[in-house]
């Protein structure tokens, strides 16, 4: 068998194996369900009914550990399991978060998330499995919480949130969770909670941080009374670009679990108008004050007019200048003539023509993976190197000297995604290298129409 | 006046990649109490080494910063007016939005 035979093979052994789970787990919760019925109805004349306070025999053994806590106890687990929460999300916020909802007992479970599960995600998306890589994460985070608990109900979303399915989708849940990754569905997500009258256990993580806490909720404040405008989108880094710890999510997500279930439960001191921050590099958990409800809020204030109709036509897209489904930004500031495609600069390497490449992504990408002979000059360290790139080009039209020249060396500049590189090169044109080019697409270009075998990050 | 000053959520790329810094800042001649506003200027012109607009915009921080004195959001404490006193801590953080 070929290569891409197997591969075949395996992707439909692997759908055929997922059909088969799912009718397996359907198969036992209704078993469950038909013996769950049995025992409450006993035969007449056999065991007598025992006072549980309306659970099963196999709810009080499954969540006995619940049970037994004085400040849970069997109202706390009850309330549970006729509660219902949904989750935006099913990343790194989302899998932990929806794992511990599953395990919990939560009644009903919804998961709303438009993405597939890619290899970069496993790192800290620890609901998803390798064989679900390329698959709906909808798909992949259901099966695992119905693999946890068949007993409870998990429906599905396999759709990005916007202003006309939230209000339909958030109605039928009693909190919803934001594990989502971006601005404007913060917003979004929290206006939909004003409406609807929804507490909102809100995460968030980058890199080494952390921040949770609960808005509308208890007379706390909302997203909008704490952040009444959005940041510029530069302040908006995204766990692609900016790179973030497996676990730091993972611990932000449990901790949105812990305040769900309190309020789900009805327990404890949930943490609304106050926000905890994590400093995972530095081992600190800070829990600060913020402030109440704003009366001039736009969302929820004493003066609002913020109705599920405003809501409908509201621009979250326009408002957060982001669009909603994130696409990697592309800058155009350079005139064609001073840009070459990956292609012609692999043509340039085959000829060996003289030339410098610079790299200008920080240093620590370019640890990563480079391509051969560049160098690295970060774009923030730019102007302040410049001699460096002055006796590189140099350099390279003295070991060219010999052959046919004219033209002398010339220089281009790579980064990842070709966003810095022209900006780089606008630097180098202002500071005389104007024959400076900037090799459209970056490195992932360079994987995508030259060598697939680059490694990509 | 001492003060303690942090900086958070990617704001301490702003000034070197030091989150904490101990400071310790003269009072203007004549004056007894340094406000926020004081301190905002102060760390503009002394902490900030590079895109003071990721950090300010007017007289005040820009939208999506948390400004937090003694752990407690200064829209409690009269924003730009608060008062601060002798080591007291303050942190800059801004607003996380990935997951």
């Amino acid at each position: 068998m070929s290569a891409s035979e197997i591969l075949r093979e395996l992707d439909s052994l692997k759908d055929a194996k997922a059909k088969i789970e799912h009718k397996i787990s359907a198969l036992e919760a209704q078993l469950k369900e038909i013996n769950l019925r049995n025992d409450a109805a006993p035969p007449n004349g056999s065991s007598p009914s025992y006072p549980t306070n309306g659970l099963t025999q196999d709810m009080i053994h499954r969540y006995s550990r619940h049970l037994m806590l004085p400040s849970f106890g069997v109202q706390g687990q009850a309330n549970l399991l006729k509660s219902s929460i949904l989750v935006v999300g099913a990343g790194g916020l989302g899998a932990p978060a929806l794992l511990y909802f599953a395990a919990s007992g939560v009644g009903r479970l919804g998961i709303v998330d438009h993405d597939v599960v890619e290899l970069n995600n496993m790192h800290r998306q620890v609901i998803h499995t390798e064989a679900y890589v390329g698959k709906p994460k909808v798909k992949s985070a259901a099966a695992a919480c119905r693999s946890i608990n068949s007993t409870i109900e998990v429906v599905e979303y396999e759709e990005a949130l916007r202003t006309s399915n939230a209000l339909e989708i958030l109605s039928k849940y009693d909190i919803i969770v934001d594990a989502t990754d971006n601005a404007p569905t913060r917003y979004l997500i929290s206006d939909c909670c004003v409406v609807l009258g929804k507490p909102l256990v809100s995460g968030a993580a980058l890199g080494l941080e952390g921040q949770l806490t609960v808005y509308n909720y208890n007379g706390g404040p909302c997203y909008r009374c704490l952040f009444p405008l959005p940041p510029p989108r530069t302040a908006c880094q995204s766990c692609a670009e900016g790179g973030v710890l497996g676990v730091v999510p993972g611990i932000i997500g449990c901790l949105q679990a812990l305040e769900a279930i309190k309020i789900a439960a009805a327990v404890g001191e949930p943490l609304s108008g106050r926000m905890l921050l994590l400093d995972a590099l530095s081992g600190r958990i800070r829990i600060v004050k913020i402030r109440g409800r704003s009366v001039h809020c736009e969302a929820c204030g004493e003066n609002a007019t913020f109705t599920q109709q405003k809501f409908r036509e509201f621009d979250y897209e326009k408002f957060t200048e982001t669009p909603l489904r994130v696409p990697p930004l592309k800058l155009n500031l350079l005139p064609s003539e001073s840009r070459i495609s990956t292609k012609e600069y692999s043509e340039i390497i085959l000829k060996k023509e003289p030339h410098v490449l610079v790299d200008v992504r920080p240093a620590h990408h370019f640890k990563i993976v480079s391509l051969p002979k560049s160098l690295n000059i970060p774009l923030s360290t730019l102007e302040a190197r410049l001699p460096e790139i002055s006796s590189a080009l140099k350099k390279e039209e003295e070991k060219d000297s010999g052959l046919v020249s004219g033209s002398g060396a010339q220089l281009y500049v790579v980064c990842r995604r070709g966003n810095d590189s022209q900006r780089a090169v606008q630097c180098l044109h202002k500071m005389g290298f104007t024959s400076a080019k900037d090799i459209v697409g970056g490195l992932e270009s360079w994987a995508y129409n030259v060598d697939p075998k680059f490694p990509t990050y | 006046m001492q003060l303690t000053l942090e900086f958070g959520g990617g704001l301490e790329l702003l000034c070197d990649s030091k989150k904490i810094h101990d400071v310790n800042i003269e009072l203007q001649n004549g004056e007894d109490k340094l406000t926020m506003k004081d301190l905002l200027s102060w760390v503009r012109t002394n902490l900030i080494k590079e895109r003071p607009e990721m950090f300010m915009k007017g007289d005040t921080v820009r939208p999506g910063v948390l400004v937090l004195v003694n752990d407690c959001d200064w829209e409690l404490s009269g924003q730009l007016d608060t008062s601060l006193e002798e080591k007291d801590v303050v942190v800059f953080i801004s607003t996380l939005h990935g997951g």
